[in-house]
């Protein structure tokens, strides 16, 4: 029987336990994470398993933690999400927060837009630190994602975006996703990139700002359009 | 015509850009498909609405 031990094809010449295995090669107080999952109880182990034993309060080593972090998935997912290229224009609110979110899921390539720095009024919403005060968010944003997800690539463009350019900076992207703050910037983004990457697919927000109760949403108030391409 | 799947009376045959400033639009903040199709900006002005058309309007709001 062949499984994934550590990373490492491993022959087991019998069957056997996860715990069975662990207690004999590892330590007791081991974490044992099997197929991705933490194991609260024992289980046999069976062919092209993957199988993770790893100390705890110590840094898995770094050829690791990229198997780790793919086993947590059903197969085909992380090699999927690893090879999708997705653009974020605006890294405020939203744009910051996509970003995180993409970047802890395992997209694999990211490209980050936007002109401005961090300042004090937006570290109440947005993935910024005081260390970042006055950095351009494309670079904050970047060392953000590198320390929580370093096998992804991640572009930056420091740039306010303008209509001309687009359709050159997005072009090859799979998914646009629109977070400015400005309604007619979103306008003028959405309507560009609808009209010159007929391949891209957009997601857009309108309206998030300010706060009140979640309970006042109605489903026909929701602002999240979601623009599918159609074909002129 | 229908606008964002409501019945609209069209009285005349008007350009796509008269009728959104009619209807209170900021034409700065909009996209607008047309019969399926988006329609870019500078062709507002001389778009021509007709009883059969099917508008989708969505208006931009601030906030990111």
């Amino acid at each position: 029987m062949k499984i994934i031990l550590n990373g490492k094809e491993t022959d087991l010449p019998f069957p056997t336990t996860a715990f069975a295995l662990r207690d004999n090669a590892f330590a007791r107080e081991d974490i044992v994470i099997l197929n991705g999952f933490q194991l609260r109880k024992d289980a046999a182990l069976s062919d092209g398993d993957t199988l993770f034993i790893i100390k705890k309060d110590v840094l898995p080593p770094r050829e690791q933690l990229e198997a780790m972090m793919a086993a947590r998935h059903t197969p085909h997912v992380h090699e999927k999400l690893k090879n999708a290229k997705v653009a974020i224009a605006g890294l405020g609110g939203l744009g910051s927060t996509i970003a995180l979110a993409l970047a802890r899921i395992g997209v694999g390539r990211l490209l980050l837009v936007d002109y401005d720095i961090v300042e004090p009024s937006n570290l109440n919403r947005q993935n910024y630190e005081i260390a970042d005060l006055g950095r351009y968010k494309t670079k904050a944003l970047k060392d953000h994602i590198f320390r929580i997800n370093p096998f992804i690539e991640v572009k930056t463009k420091t740039v306010r975006i303008v209509k001309e350019e687009v359709t050159e900076l997005f072009s090859g992207y799979e998914i646009l996703c629109e977070a400015f703050d400005d309604a007619g910037e979103k306008a003028m983004l959405v309507n560009t990139a609808l009209k010159q990457l007929p391949e891209i697919k957009i997601v857009a927000a309108s309206g998030l700002a300010g706060y009140d109760s979640s309970n006042l949403h109605k489903a026909e108030d929701e602002k999240l359009v979601h623009l599918r391409r159609r074909y002129q | 015509m229908k606008v964002n799947g409501k019945d609209v009376p069209l009285d005349r045959s008007v350009s796509l850009a008269s009728y959104l400033l009619n209807a209170g639009f900021d034409i700065d903040k909009v996209a607008v498909e047309r019969n399926g199709m988006i329609e870019t900006r500078e062709n507002y002005g001389h778009t021509l609405l007709n009883d059969d058309d099917v508008l989708e309007i969505v208006w931009f709001v601030g906030g990111g």
